[in-house]
């Protein structure tokens, strides 16, 4: 709920995303809580108007209310469906389609996974749905790897957002190879946002200061001990991270500079 | 509906085969899909219904008819990253 701008007074660009234009550039995900009270108080902390569901068989010996729109108000939130899980092109579709008959929006997580064990995506799988998809009208945001020309493909097959990878989904690893993720963001022309892998708030922080547009977690919130406190942390980090990239740093060198005058000390 | 409506020796028409779920089920024949969420205590607004693999509408739940042997995919959402 805090541009920049508003928290601030600092002048920065709102993030758009498929015409969309989000209050927050921090999108979190709401899988993997202890409990759903827990989820939305964190949801809330962490300030992000954008939330990520998933698409699943209802239980049918179970109550229906382990449904999260029982827990989460669409009015409050923007419900992004997700594709996770899938493992085909073909199973991404059949998801988005489903998700999209919800009734909600036509924006979709793309998701394509290539491998059980590190859950990297498997991206020509990625790249033929993402043109499917943007072709029967969904405003698809899909998660890569952190490889440029993966990128530029899904930017060219239609996407409304890439997300690449800071480190593998749920690993909490931080950012990896910042340099391939500020030259993925130097090099396309829609929003960048990190998708997975950040940890705790200083990976946040760094991600933010590569001047990616924003960054999308689950894990490092729902994972916490104290997930209210660390969506609070988020929230600052990712605040904090987008202002130093806007502020511009200092060069970074191997030699010590003075930050007092050399001049002027007594005999 | 009437769930207890087998009166002695119930053929096999009192009840048809679904897949649903990727489980087997018996349920009532006659039913639309709306009637079948309605079985389930399911709320239809809060569901996806794939019917034989062509999704529903919801405007279409309680038009289209469950047949023996159908297939239905009935998904929800759910909390994922």
């Amino acid at each position: 709920m805090e541009s920049i701008q508003a928290a601030t007074g600092v002048a920065d660009e709102p993030l758009v995303v498929g015409g969309r234009e989000l209050t927050s550039r921090l999108i979190v995900g709401t899988g993997k809580y202890t409990n759903n009270q827990v989820m939305v108080d964190a949801i809330r902390a962490s300030g992000a108007d954008v939330v990520t569901v998933a698409v699943r068989r209802v239980d049918l010996d179970r109550k229906s209310e382990e449904g999260i729109l029982y827990h989460l108000d669409p009015e409050e939130f923007f419900i992004l469906a997700n594709t996770a899980g899938c493992y085909t092109a073909e199973d991404a579709v059949r998801y988005a389609r489903l998700a999209r008959a919800a009734g909600f929006n036509e924006f979709l997580k793309l998701e394509v996974i290539g491998d059980q064990e590190t859950l990297l995506p498997d991206v020509q799988a990625t790249i033929e749905a993402a043109r499917t998809l943007s072709s029967e009208g969904f405003k698809v945001m899909a998660y890569t790897n952190d490889d440029l020309i993966s990128a530029l493909r899904l930017e060219d097959a239609g996407c409304v957002a890439v997300m690449p990878l800071a480190s593998p989904i749920g690993s909490g690893l931080g950012v990896v190879n910042p340099y391939f993720i500020r030259e993925i963001k130097r090099r396309l022309h829609v929003p960048v946002i990190v998708d997975a892998g950040v940890g705790t708030a200083s990976d946040a922080c760094v991600t933010m200061e590569q001047g990616v547009d924003g960054v999308l977690m689950n894990t490092a919130l729902a994972a916490a001990d104290d997930p209210v406190a660390m969506a609070t942390a988020m929230r600052h980090a990712v605040l904090a991270g987008r202002l130093a990239f806007l502020a511009g740093r200092m060069p970074s060198r191997e030699i010590a500079v003075p930050s007092s005058p050399t001049r002027g000390m007594l005999d | 509906m009437n769930e207890n409506a087998d009166e002695g020796g119930a053929v096999s028409a009192d009840r048809i085969q679904v897949t649903l779920n990727g489980t087997e089920r018996e349920v009532a024949p006659d039913l639309t899909v709306l009637g079948l969420l309605e079985s389930l205590d399911l709320v239809p607004g809060m569901v996806v219904v794939e019917h034989n693999r062509e999704i529903l509408s919801r405007d279409r739940y309680g038009e289209v008819s469950v047949s023996e042997g159908d297939t239905l995919e009935l998904v929800h959402f759910v909390g994922g990253g």
